[in-house]
């Protein structure tokens, strides 16, 4: 039962993804796209503490540990720095979308959108 | 001079990011001292990046392991892999380097004058700087997670500086598209960079490479990683956020943005040639690439043609530029499973193919800096509305032949010679690519004079009587893109035989890549 479960998180990754790729294909609001470039940052952190999970680990502290076994340290100091530069990126995304308001009124892509190849 | 020689990778990298931050502190006491500091802090990185060239011509790979007793200790002791951060330069990084600290100095010369009226010019630097710091980061790094974290410096920088003249609206949307076309790349990179690690617990280039199984998931890490890359560096079929983000670009930032997307398109060249080595069905994905170059060459020239702004006519030549380097090197990956036609001529299309990467990091950034100048003298970039300004802009006049004559490939300058090797290559493969790639260097010919006639030429326009020559800052920043050029064009054996070919064999050489960190051989 327990292996069942254990994949879980990945399904759910593979999901999120699709959602994620969904919303940024489909949607013209750029609002809506920058949410789905969050749902798929999402994704991809979920993936690797997922990734890094061990049944039954605790947490990779060796100071008083009860055991060894312990869920891998690598991927939750990956995901911590990926969480960072995505709050920096879509803050950024975010302020672009506030002047781009500001000089069209929209938020639409087609409508804001003046250049055209 | 020899700590300097050992520290020099990391030092290249952290200076700049150092400078970035000091940059706005600087500005504050006075702007003219900020900017002797900005050339200067690019100069000192100019000479750090050849320092370590010269190590890595003379001494082969050069390692740097963060963190531990000595820059040379990748593997820990009692460890079999490497679990610290390593920097790894070889052929292939030193020459992205060149190119890159070259053409960041060129741009943030230039910039001084032309960013001298706008808002927040502290931080205008301090992004520049961080580009720098993202592409030599990306060159530098042996480890697949930093390149994601320079990635992602790279995009955020890029993005703030396309979209930097906040009050045109359509710079804000180019800058809008690079970041979600970054970041969407740079998480499919982190995607991979996961897949790699759950199979074998390692993140190190060199070790991944050497543990390397082949299996569906790499299969999967490998699509990943080149589509990402591929598409950050502009080539068909990703190239639709190229014009709108390079066009409205400012001042001396759109070369520097461009050297980044190179910079992205070697990183791409790094995974397909040393991270997955020759035993893949190397002939399928050589085709795929020199298709997806003829296509970037083609669908490039034609959009310019009809173009009647002058500088989103140059970014389609960027793309159009973009197929000869993906051409040349296509040609030798797909004879890289046979050795002798590797050595007859695959090794020569990839040289060829880097060889025109470097051409045109810089008659490229030469031409879009012209394009620039036109704007911030004429304040349009419509070339209808312009004409006669060969007259009023002689320097400017100069240094666009020098540009416009190299990108068409007419002898003698560089951009012929690095054409000639790509279609003498090729031609062995199928005499179809050559003729191809022919016709296409004529259109791009067409396509610069009528550029040359509808911009310098013709009678003087009566609104355009009293415009001026351009500042000295920003001929000066023209001067250096136009006389790396020259200096290509009058000496291409010498460039050749000391700074194309070690690429070239950094590339092939995936067994050297892997001992230098792992050790052993």
């Amino acid at each position: 039962m327990t292996e069942v479960f254990a994949n879980v998180p990945f399904l759910a990754v593979a999901a999120l993804i699709c959602v994620a790729v969904y919303i940024i294909m489909s949607q013209r609001n750029l609002i809506k796209i920058v949410m789905g470039v969050a749902i798929l940052e999402s994704a991809v952190n979920l993936f690797l503490v997922a990734l890094g999970y061990r049944h039954g680990g605790i947490a990779p502290i060796f100071t008083d540990a009860p055991g060894t076994l312990m869920v891998l340290p690598v991927p939750q100091a990956l995901t911590l720095t990926s969480i960072v530069i995505g709050v920096a990126t879509t803050a950024l995304m975010l302020t672009l979308i506030m002047l781009i308001y500001r000089h069209t009124g929209e938020t639409d892509a087609e409508k804001s959108r003046r250049v055209k190849g | 001079m020899d700590a300097l020689t050992a520290h020099s990778s990391i030092l290249a990298i952290a200076i700049p990011l150092l400078a970035a931050f000091i940059t706005p502190l600087i500005g504050r006491l006075d702007s003219r001292v900020r900017n002797v500091f900005v050339v200067v802090v690019l100069t000192f990185v100019e000479f750090l990046v050849l320092v370590l060239a010269r190590d890595v011509y003379a001494n082969g790979i050069h390692v740097y392991t963060l963190g531990a007793a000595a820059p040379s200790l990748t593997v820990p002791e009692n460890y079999m892999v490497p679990v610290r951060i390593v920097l790894e330069v070889d052929g292939l990084g030193v020459f992205m380097g060149i190119i890159s600290a070259t053409v960041a100095l060129a741009g943030a010369v230039y910039s001084i004058a032309c960013v001298k009226n706008e808002t927040g010019q502290d931080r205008f630097y301090t992004l520049l700087f961080l580009l720098t710091v993202g592409m030599l980061g990306i060159q530098f790094t042996g480890d697949l997670f930093n390149l994601f974290v320079f990635l992602e410096i790279l995009s955020i920088s890029g993005a703030a500086l396309a979209a930097f003249r906040t009050r045109f609206v359509d710079a804000v949307e180019g800058g809008f598209k690079y970041l979600i076309v970054s970041t969407v790349a740079a998480l499919m990179v982190l995607f991979a960079t996961g897949l790699f690690y759950g199979q074998y617990n390692v993140l190190n280039i060199a070790a991944i490479a050497d543990a390397m199984q082949y299996t569906v998931l790499d299969k999967i890490a490998l699509t990943l990683l080149i589509a990402a890359l591929l598409t950050k560096s502009g080539a068909v079929p990703s190239h639709w956020w190229v014009p709108d983000t390079y066009t409205p670009a400012p001042a001396g930032t759109s070369p520097i943005i461009y050297a980044a997307s190179l910079t992205c398109l070697s990183a791409m060249f790094r995974v397909a040639f040393t991270l997955y080595g020759i035993k893949m069905s190397m002939a399928t994905i050589g085709w795929l690439v020199i298709i997806a170059g003829l296509l970037s060459m083609f669908i490039g020239v034609t959009m310019a043609l009809r173009q009647t702004d002058v500088k989103r006519l140059m970014v389609y030549h960027v793309i159009s530029q973009e197929g000869y380097m993906l051409l040349g090197v296509g040609v030798g990956i797909a004879v890289l499973g046979d050795s002798q036609a590797l050595a007859a001529y695959g090794r020569e299309a990839i040289a060829g193919g880097l060889f025109h990467l470097i051409n045109n990091a810089f008659f490229k950034g030469l031409l879009l800096l012209t394009g620039e100048a036109l704007f911030f003298r004429l304040g349009t970039r419509d070339l209808n509305s312009m004409g006669g300004m060969g007259r009023n802009m002689k320097w400017t006049c100069a240094f666009f032949l020098v540009g416009a004559l190299a990108i068409s490939g007419v002898p003698p300058f560089n951009g012929f010679a690095s054409k000639l090797m790509i279609y003498e290559a090729s031609y062995q493969l199928n005499p179809m690519l050559t003729i191809i790639a022919l016709i296409v260097s004529i259109m791009t010919l067409a396509s610069f004079t009528k550029v040359f006639q509808s911009a310098f030429t013709g009678p003087q326009l009566p609104e355009y009587k009293d415009v001026r020559e351009v500042p000295l800052s920003m001929k000066v920043g023209m001067g250096l893109l136009a006389g790396a050029t020259l200096f290509i064009s009058l000496f291409p054996g010498p460039v050749v035989n000391t700074i194309i070919y070690p690429a070239t064999d950094a590339l092939l050489n995936r067994a050297g890549y892997i001992s230098a960190v792992m050790g052993g051989g």
